[in-house]
């Protein structure tokens, strides 16, 4: 009786949210495998017939897509190195230093938050292009890099806020300085946490589409960019679409389902310690 | 140590909004780089006497509330249930995020498909299940293209409100759910006076940062509709990109940007003030 209460109560909504979660996702990667007859034909068959590679052979081979997911790997590693050269020497400072001002400052990264990407975009894309950095790998990293540090930040801080500040001392007693003590104790200490900083800063900037839109042009194009431009060339090709979603897709997935505890953790962590 | 992290914010957040508020002052056009002068208020009066501003503010309106509101009720819910205790548990909690882990170009791109005209599977199933009478163009027409990109938005962000709500429960003491039982509160007690109480700074954070997140997402919009049919998606944060963007007006868009952060701010201001009353 307690299990049925528990199969209708319980396992049935869970197991319905979950399709609603995932069965689009799913769609998307079984329709990448279908041959383009069936995905023309209309009404579309709920099953496939027949499975090929035929599309992501022919999205990697026919188009620049190997570039573009060269270009949004490299924005993205570079926007992990700058995010975390910024965020963490901030966040150690929070953590560990009280000056004045300090809690308006954290709040100020917060409101950074707040204001539309459109009040930001626009001025930038005319600084960049004033300073001859569109379409360069730069101009976006240095973009990603910011609109994250908010959250890098706060995530950061509370992470090394778990690492006991006796520790520094010690070291600092031992004739260590600052940000050796930073780099050669706390750092190692927080790793986890600034694994799971890091991979939050590579999944944002991989996912990231409207800057990129922007900034970008013939040199550098990432991946989000280029699947929505070949919607724009003629009659759409739902097959290479597909097999572009479903390749640009599983990094971010199962770099996000590694780390999701420990973002999870910090946020709320530093949600609650204020 | 914090400087670098300042001068970068500084150059990257502070001067563009410097810029955007003095662009929104004078007549800014992308293709005529030498001559902007200075019109005052002007692109402010244009854009709120515009019938388009209205409209767009109208369906922000409609985007907002309808989404975080369906976001948080669905998040909540999962929340609720991947609380309680079966076997699969773990797997159901790690797997129900995956939706906000997606890019918002393949999410817009996902449900396209699904909710194409001809060849959508959406179409295809409610047919089979006597739903819909005949395919319904859902993206192509101005009644039901609202609901189409609500829909996405949806499935993107109830994963967040579905996680940051669960490890609030998880961080509620057990003892206190069997102290009130012990008083003889029934479910309906124990939610009303231990979940709910509980979670009410959580639940206050997540709506705030949601909202504010969904009011200024165009990503998805402009990949679904860019805005359309006619003006019927057209919220105002892509307003203010496309007049920018496509029409080239930098000074116009510029002043529809602060308008878009002054109404923002606002409510930030009052939701504030409002918990803080409480």
């Amino acid at each position: 009786m307690k299990r049925l209460t528990r199969l209708i109560g319980t396992e049935l909504p869970v197991a319905a949210i979950l399709a609603f979660a995932l069965l689009p996702w799913i769609w998307m990667m079984m329709s990448s495998f279908r041959p383009d007859a069936e995905l023309t034909h209309s009404p579309i068959a709920l099953w496939p017939h027949q499975l090929t590679l035929i599309h992501h052979i022919e999205l990697l081979r026919r188009t620049n897509f190997i570039y573009n997911l060269r270009d949004s790997l490299v924005v993205a590693s570079g926007a992990v190195a700058l995010g975390m050269a910024l965020a963490l020497p901030a966040a150690y400072a929070f953590s560990r230093f009280r000056f004045r001002g300090r809690q308006v400052l954290r709040t100020q990264f917060l409101v950074i938050n707040m204001f539309p990407v459109v009040m930001l975009i626009l001025p930038l894309f005319v600084l960049m292009r004033d300073l001859g950095l569109l379409d360069t790998y730069f101009a976006l990293i240095a973009g990603h890099a910011t609109f994250t540090l908010p959250f890098a930040i706060w995530l950061l801080t509370s992470y090394v806020d778990g690492i006991p500040p006796e520790l520094d001392q010690a070291a600092m007693i031992d004739g260590a300085t600052r940000v050796q003590a930073m780099l050669l104790v706390v750092l190692p200490l927080a790793m986890p946490g600034v694994v799971a900083v890091g991979i939050y800063l590579f999944i944002t900037s991989w996912n990231e589409y409207l800057f990129a839109l922007m900034m970008t042009g013939r040199n550098v194009r990432t991946v989000t960019v280029a699947l929505q431009l070949f919607i724009g060339e003629n009659q759409i090709q739902w097959g290479l679409l597909m097999a572009g979603g479903t390749l640009v897709a599983l990094p971010a997935t199962i770099l996000f389902l590694f780390a999701q505890r420990r973002l999870v953790g910090g946020l709320t962590g530093g949600a609650v310690k204020g | 140590m914090l400087a670098p992290a300042m001068a970068a914010a500084a150059i990257l957040v502070l001067l563009p909004v410097l810029d955007t508020l003095w662009m929104s002052l004078h007549d800014v056009v992308l293709f005529r780089p030498r001559s902007r002068p200075f019109i005052g208020l002007e692109n402010y009066t244009i854009a709120l006497t515009d019938p388009v501003f209205w409209e767009s503010l109208g369906n922000s309106l409609v985007w907002v509330i309808c989404a975080v509101s369906l976001q948080f009720a669905l998040g909540f819910t999962a929340a609720l249930l991947l609380n309680r205790s079966f076997a699969w548990r773990g797997i159901a909690r790690a797997l129900i995020v995956v939706p906000w882990a997606l890019p918002s170009v393949i999410i817009g791109l996902i449900w396209t498909w699904m909710l194409d005209f001809n060849l959508g599977v959406l179409n295809e199933i409610g047919v089979r299940l006597g739903i819909l009478s005949a395919s319904v163009p859902w993206l192509a027409q101005s009644s039901t293209a609202m609901g189409g990109v609500i829909v996405a938005i949806v499935w993107q962000g109830f994963p967040f409100f579905a996680v940051t709500l669960l490890a609030g429960l998880q961080a509620i003491p057990g003892e206190l759910y069997e102290a009130a039982s012990i008083d003889g509160a029934g479910p309906w007690g124990r939610f009303r006076h231990i979940t709910l109480p509980g979670l009410a700074g959580v639940i206050a954070t997540a709506l705030l940062l949601r909202m504010i997140w969904v009011a200024n997402s165009l990503d998805l919009i402009l990949v679904m509709t860019g805005g359309g049919p006619g003006t019927a998606t057209q919220t105002l944060p892509l307003h203010a990109f496309l007049t920018a963007w496509s029409g080239g007006n930098y000074g116009q868009g510029s002043a529809l940007a602060v308008l878009l952060t002054l109404l923002l701010l606002g409510v930030v201001i009052t939701y504030i003030w409002r918990s803080r009353e409480r």
